[in-house]
């Protein structure tokens, strides 16, 4: 319940954030760089005089949008051809897995970066590198789960009665896969959310002026001795957010009782 | 055993043919080549013309891709284009200050991670627990960049402890470079705490409910005798595994912490030879970490086949 609520209150903080946002997150103001905190500027204002409140209200919103996004793509393909496997098996599953083991020995991270350097960090590109790269494992694990239910009498039954393939990854597979993939979106939304960040801190997420988190850090902790507050803003708003979704994630596996360990990102 | 060996090696093989395929493909990705970026505004089409023709580039892909993966099996990684130096000694240069790094944050968070996770798990729902999880939950959800700069702002920049950033003259010694570790280890430690005590505290919790351990406990054997001897061993198997791989996934967290720490490791590199394009460099470099990676999950297994007997009927 904490997780969920952390969540809603951000995602409602960056839907509303044109709406509350006391100045323009681009806006620059050179009388008043790098000042404190004041009743004018809460969260003090960076050093082109650009108030951080509304750009820490603003810096969730295409990061949060990118995330979810990425992760609904992730878990849509590689879940369905993770059952897809399970559900065939023999050489088809076989030279499938050998490729996707061959395709996790490249470092995410690096395939992005290139990526992104050659087209761009547009909202597409990130969409779907992301989604590629975190699809990955996901046939890894739907693939697994599936094998758990495919020997079950219900998929016989279903093979006996001649349904088509169409049919029983469908309708008989992907309703008792379904709890499996939902938590592995929750999870993989949250590493999405630590991708971006990670990426606008190197320099190939979210290209600015568009104020996002990371690259919020980023331009401010040069500043950490005489400005903190340009830092420490941010970073507190990605790590509630992802502390949410982790939390909120966690509860869901509890309740669906699939207390599993949890994988490495990236 | 010797089948497996042989079986495992040949499809280390086919995993990194198919990672040279993909790494080189996406490098074609790249607008531009390493000639209209190295002449830049300067570029004639004469010049561009000559420069492609000695380094090849005016060749087919796939001829390139032929010759390319060819001498990397050799073992010749080609040369840097940006600072003229072969690959393969930059990168093992820079190799060794990442494992260095590595390797002390393996040292400290391995043992430490494996202790907390068997409280916790031993403690389940308990105060300690609790505790425990909470920090892990925590430590799981701050990207390295965050941990880095908290720390830079603590210990280096408040208490003026550590160094916060790198700096490597050519004459450092190897003791006076030490103190630059500190912050980054430190940041790494953090992290794969989080992770592998997290995964240590759930095998621990499967292992305590399993028929053995209740058995153990009915049988009258003590406690201590029963967590050690009989739910430690059968818990630590699946974690070797799990670590080998997690360790492997985080390669992209150190080239996070290498560039908050501008540490001369083989992640700050990577970063660097993508802003310059230095395609033979990040290719070299791709290889590599595949490399590793298939290194890693190929031990692990074999560490735990030979652990386990019973996996090596299923497996063989």
């Amino acid at each position: 319940m904490v997780g969920l609520t952390i969540v809603v209150v951000h995602l409602i903080l960056a839907f509303t954030a044109p709406l509350i946002a006391p100045y323009s997150p681009t806006h620059i103001e050179p009388s008043v760089r790098l000042e404190g905190p004041s009743a004018d500027h809460l969260f003090g204002t960076d050093s082109f005089g650009r108030d951080n409140l509304s750009r820490v209200l603003y810096g969730g919103r295409v990061a949060l949008l990118v995330s979810f996004t990425a992760a609904v793509v992730a878990v849509t393909w590689g879940g369905l051809l993770g059952i897809l496997l399970g559900y065939l098996g023999g050489r088809v599953d076989e030279v499938v897995m050998r490729v996707i083991d061959g395709l996790l020995a490249i470092p995410s991270l690096l395939l992005i970066m290139l990526v992104i350097l050659a087209l761009g960090s547009g909202f597409s590109v990130l969409v779907l590198t992301l989604g590629y790269g975190y699809g990955l494992t996901v046939v890894r694990i739907a693939r697994g789960a599936t094998l758990a239910i495919v020997a079950r009498d219900f998929i016989t039954a279903a093979r006996a009665r001649g349904e088509r393939s169409r049919t029983i990854v469908l309708r008989e597979l992907m309703p008792n896969v379904l709890d499996v993939l939902l938590v592995e979106f929750a999870m993989r939304s949250s590493w999405m959310l630590l991708a971006i960040a990670s990426l606008s801190f190197l320099g190939f997420g979210i290209s600015p002026p568009t104020p996002d988190w990371g690259r919020m850090v980023f331009e401010n902790s040069e500043l950490l001795a005489i400005a903190p507050w340009g830092t420490v803003f941010p970073v507190i708003a990605i790590s509630s957010m992802v502390i949410g979704i982790n939390l909120a994630s966690d509860a869901l596996s509890k309740a669906m009782g699939l207390e599993r360990t949890q994988e490495a990102p990236l | 055993m010797l089948a497996l060996i042989v079986r495992r090696l040949l499809l280390s093989v086919v995993t990194l043919t198919i990672v040279a395929v993909v790494v080189f493909a996406t490098t074609e990705l790249l607008p531009g080549d390493w000639a209209t970026a190295y002449f830049g505004r300067e570029a004639t089409p004469q010049r561009l013309e000559r420069l492609r023709a000695e380094l090849g580039l005016d060749r087919p892909a796939t001829e390139r891709f032929a010759s390319w993966f060819g001498r990397a099996l050799r073992g010749d990684l080609g040369s840097s284009l940006a600072r003229k130096e072969p690959v393969l000694g930059l990168i093992a240069s820079r190799l060794e200050k990442t494992f260095l790094l590595g390797g002390v944050a393996g040292l400290v968070s391995i043992p430490l991670a494996l202790a907390l996770g068997i409280i916790a798990g031993l403690t389940r729902g308990r105060r300690a627990d609790v505790a425990i999880s909470t920090i892990s939950l925590i430590g799981m959800s701050l990207p390295e960049f965050v941990v880095g700069t908290v720390l830079i702002f603590v210990l280096s920049i408040t208490l003026q402890i550590f160094p916060a950033l790198t700096v490597v003259r050519a004459d450092t010694s190897f003791v006076d470079f030490l103190p630059n570790i500190v912050l980054p280890a430190a940041t790494l430690t953090i992290v794969w705490v989080a992770y592998i005590l997290r995964m240590v505290r759930t095998t621990m919790i499967d292992v305590l409910a399993s028929e053995y351990v209740e058995m153990a406990t009915l049988k009258g054997i003590p406690r201590a005798r029963v967590v050690l001897r009989h739910a430690l061993p059968n818990a630590l198997l699946p974690t070797i595994n799990a670590i080998a791989l997690m360790l492997a996934a985080l390669l992209g967290g150190v080239v996070v912490i290498e560039t908050v720490f501008n540490y001369p490791g083989v992640g700050l590199l990577l970063v660097t030879a993508i802003r310059n394009r230095d395609v033979p460099l990040i290719q070299g470099i791709a290889i590599t970490i595949a490399v590793m990676y298939v290194t890693i999950n190929l031990v692990a297994d074999l560490l735990t086949t030979s652990l386990d007997p019973r996996l090596r009927s299923l497996r063989g």
